[in-house]
């Protein structure tokens, strides 16, 4: 007789967002399906309906306040194709700065806030502990610098924009205001302490690596795609390129595609059981369509970052496996490495004379009725995709959002490690940690494509075929 | 002095009122001295515990697993705030009042798809008619404005009621701030 066993992870903590895991086992024990539930649904792509279309990068900031940015900037993109305009040269590079910062505070968000804990006090610690709070106990230079690199982010997103959340300086057609000089030299003069904690971070990072062979065998390491943009020679690529797609023998599948012309080669499918839509690659078809994006994405298909330490970091990034890099949670290494090429590239740029330039806006009145943005967020490629009627008034849009995109692949990799750390026999929690830990690798961004907050305990039962209780563990 | 027990929730927000609690920034380890975080996003809690001081909730209700999170916060909490423009006044959730659900589930899971069209309906909990601000559910006992409220507003408000006083919330924001 079947043996319905299932184990309910719900809500899966320190992730950006709402969604609960199951697990279902068979008679033996034996992990033998994984499914990762996104829980809310905001409509975002309904809710714009009938807007004039110059609202649309407030608004859908709205989306997500850790990422507001990513999409102001590609819901801005959108724009600048209604009104068919060319930002001035000051603006996209003032855009492509303000995207950099953002990376910058949400990967320190990622890597400090959410997944520290594992990394520094285990995968096994104590619940009550696990946290920011906790790594401050243990290890307060770790904290702080976390604190910091985030506020280094943030700050300057406020010197740019005028405010740390929620900003309005990225309209259609550029930015609303140019840079002061005197916000470009503040933001000049913080640049050297950024970059030392980045650095310091990544020894920090490569040292912790050695005690998680286990998880680096387990997190998600099988073959799949992986998307990301570049520039034209091949770089690292977050406000504007070509999209490249890589498979896991390093092989390019796709290169030079437009991401206006998404809809050609990416699908959405739908779960009954997930709010979260799994993006797939079409020509591929469901599910081998599989892709990954963001930080371990974007590093895997890009041939280099373009600046000084970053690349050093990558070319050893690259020796940890021959073709791509496929074992999920490298995404934190990739996510440091990032981190550290924006705070060099911002660097450059604002050592650009023409970033103090007062042309910062094109004017024009809509000129195309259709419209796509994209850009890359923290978490990989964001995709917006407007129409509007006579009247600019928003008639239909579409969000394709990195989390999405990765979905294939978090469910792979829940299945991955559940079978691999979770006994139904005898249950730890620190088993169950490691199957949010991995989740916590792709940092989903839930509020971006959904969210809520949890209700249930994680109380877990083994349940025999006579409705007997054989095991249970809770956690408060 | 037993230490306070402070909780932050998320019902149908963009965690934006969230990130500017953390824009606080070094602020966060010395409210560590005053209070335990019992339940967020951000630690391991699973179950929203039984006595708590204060807890700042984020966003508007909007579907019944929103609901019924929020009833049980009120139960287990002494005073609550309703953080930011969503929980307030149902904001930018509330922008699909005026569409049925039907037709913003349709958009979603119908029409921009490619594989599979129809609404999720296993194990996710269904979206009310409309999203409404927390008030409209429970009692809230401090509101506080803007979109996100600034971070020294959260921490002037936290800190005045970690310390049992009645923050001055007008003078230090408004809505859309
Ligand atoms: S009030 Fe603003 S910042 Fe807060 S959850 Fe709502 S949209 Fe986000």
């Amino acid at each position: 007789m079947a043996n319905n066993r299932t184990i309910v992870i719900d809500p899966v903590t320190r992730i950006e967002g709402h969604s609960k895991i199951t697990l279902h086992l068979d008679d033996k024990g034996e992990v033998v399906d994984a499914r990762f539930h996104v829980t809310q649904f905001r409509g975002f792509e309904k809710l714009c309906e009938g807007r004039p279309f110059s609202e649309m990068p407030s608004l859908m900031a709205r989306i997500c306040g850790i990422c507001p940015v990513s999409h102001l900037i590609a819901s801005a993109k959108a724009c600048d194709a209604l009104l068919a305009v060319r930002i001035p040269p000051a603006a996209d590079k003032l855009r492509r700065i303000f995207n950099m910062a953002q990376i910058v505070q949400s990967h320190a968000l990622s890597v400090f806030h959410l997944s520290s804990p594992d990394l520094v006090l285990g995968m096994d610690a104590d619940p009550a502990k696990s946290n920011l709070w906790g790594v401050f106990e243990k290890d307060p230079q770790l904290a702080r610098d976390g604190i910091r690199l985030r506020q280094f982010g943030q700050q300057i997103i406020e010197r740019l924009g005028g405010k740390r959340i929620h900003p309005a300086w990225v309209v259609p057609g550029g930015v609303s205001e140019p840079l002061s000089q005197a916000d470009r030299d503040a933001i000049l003069y913080s640049i050297p302490e950024a970059l030392q904690i980045a650095v310091r971070t990544i020894s920090w990072f490569k040292q912790v690596t050695g005690s998680f062979r286990e998880e680096i065998a387990a997190f998600g390491n099988f073959p799949s795609l992986f998307l990301g943009t570049v520039k034209e020679d091949g770089s690292i690529a977050f406000y504007d390129g070509k999209l490249r797609i890589g498979d896991a023998t390093a092989t390019l599948v796709a290169d030079g595609l437009s991401p206006a012309r998404y809809f050609d080669y990416l699908g959405e499918k739908v779960e009954s059981w997930s709010y979260l839509k799994s993006a797939y690659y079409k020509p591929k078809g469901y599910p081998d369509g599989m892709y990954r994006v963001g930080p371990l994405a974007r590093l895997n298909v890009a041939d280099r970052c373009g600046t000084e330490r970053a690349d050093q970091e990558l070319a050893e990034f690259k020796e940890l496996q021959r073709a791509a890099i496929l074992s999920s949670f490298h995404y934190h290494q990739a996510r440091l490495i990032e981190l550290l090429y924006c705070i060099e590239r911002m660097e450059q740029l604002l050592t650009d004379p023409e970033i103090l330039s007062k042309h910062v806006r094109a004017v024009a009145e809509p000129n195309a009725q259709e419209g796509v943005g994209a850009s890359e967020a923290p978490r990989g490629t964001l995709f917006h995709h407007y129409k509007i009627d006579d009247h600019g008034l928003v008639r239909w849009a579409n969000l394709i959002i990195a989390t999405g995109q990765n979905n294939l692949a978090m469910n792979r990799s829940v299945l991955q490690v559940a079978r691999h750390f979770v006994r139904g026999d005898k249950l730890e929690p620190g088993m169950l940690n490691r199957v949010e830990a991995v989740i916590r690798t792709y940092d989903p961004c839930l509020s971006c494509s959904t969210h809520a907050a949890g209700q249930m305990a994680l109380r877990v039962q083994l349940v025999a075929p006579s409705g007997e209780i054989v095991d249970e563990v809770a956690r408060p | 002095m037993a230490k306070k027990r402070m909780a932050t929730v998320w019902l149908d927000g963009c965690s934006g009122c969230h990130m500017s609690f953390l824009d606080i920034d070094e602020r966060l380890l010395t409210l560590a001295e005053i209070a335990d975080l019992v339940y967020s996003p951000l630690v391991d809690a699973k179950v929203f515990p039984e006595n708590v001081d204060v807890t700042l909730v984020e966003g508007a209700v909007s579907s019944e697993e929103d609901l019924h999170k929020i009833q049980m916060v009120r139960e287990r909490t002494t005073v609550l705030v309703s953080l930011g423009d969503c929980a307030v006044t149902a904001n930018v959730p509330g922008m699909r009042n005026p569409f049925s659900t039907k037709a913003v589930y349709e958009r979603a899971y119908r029409e921009n798809v490619t594989l599979n069209p129809g609404v999720p309906n296993e194990g996710v909990p269904r979206l009310l008619p409309q999203a409404r601000p927390i008030h409209e559910f429970v009692t809230v006992d401090v509101f506080v404005p803007g979109c996100p409220p600034s971070a020294d507003t959260i921490f002037y408000v936290v800190s005045e009621l970690l310390a049992g006083r009645t923050p001055q919330v007008g003078s230090h924001t408004r809505f859309g701030a």
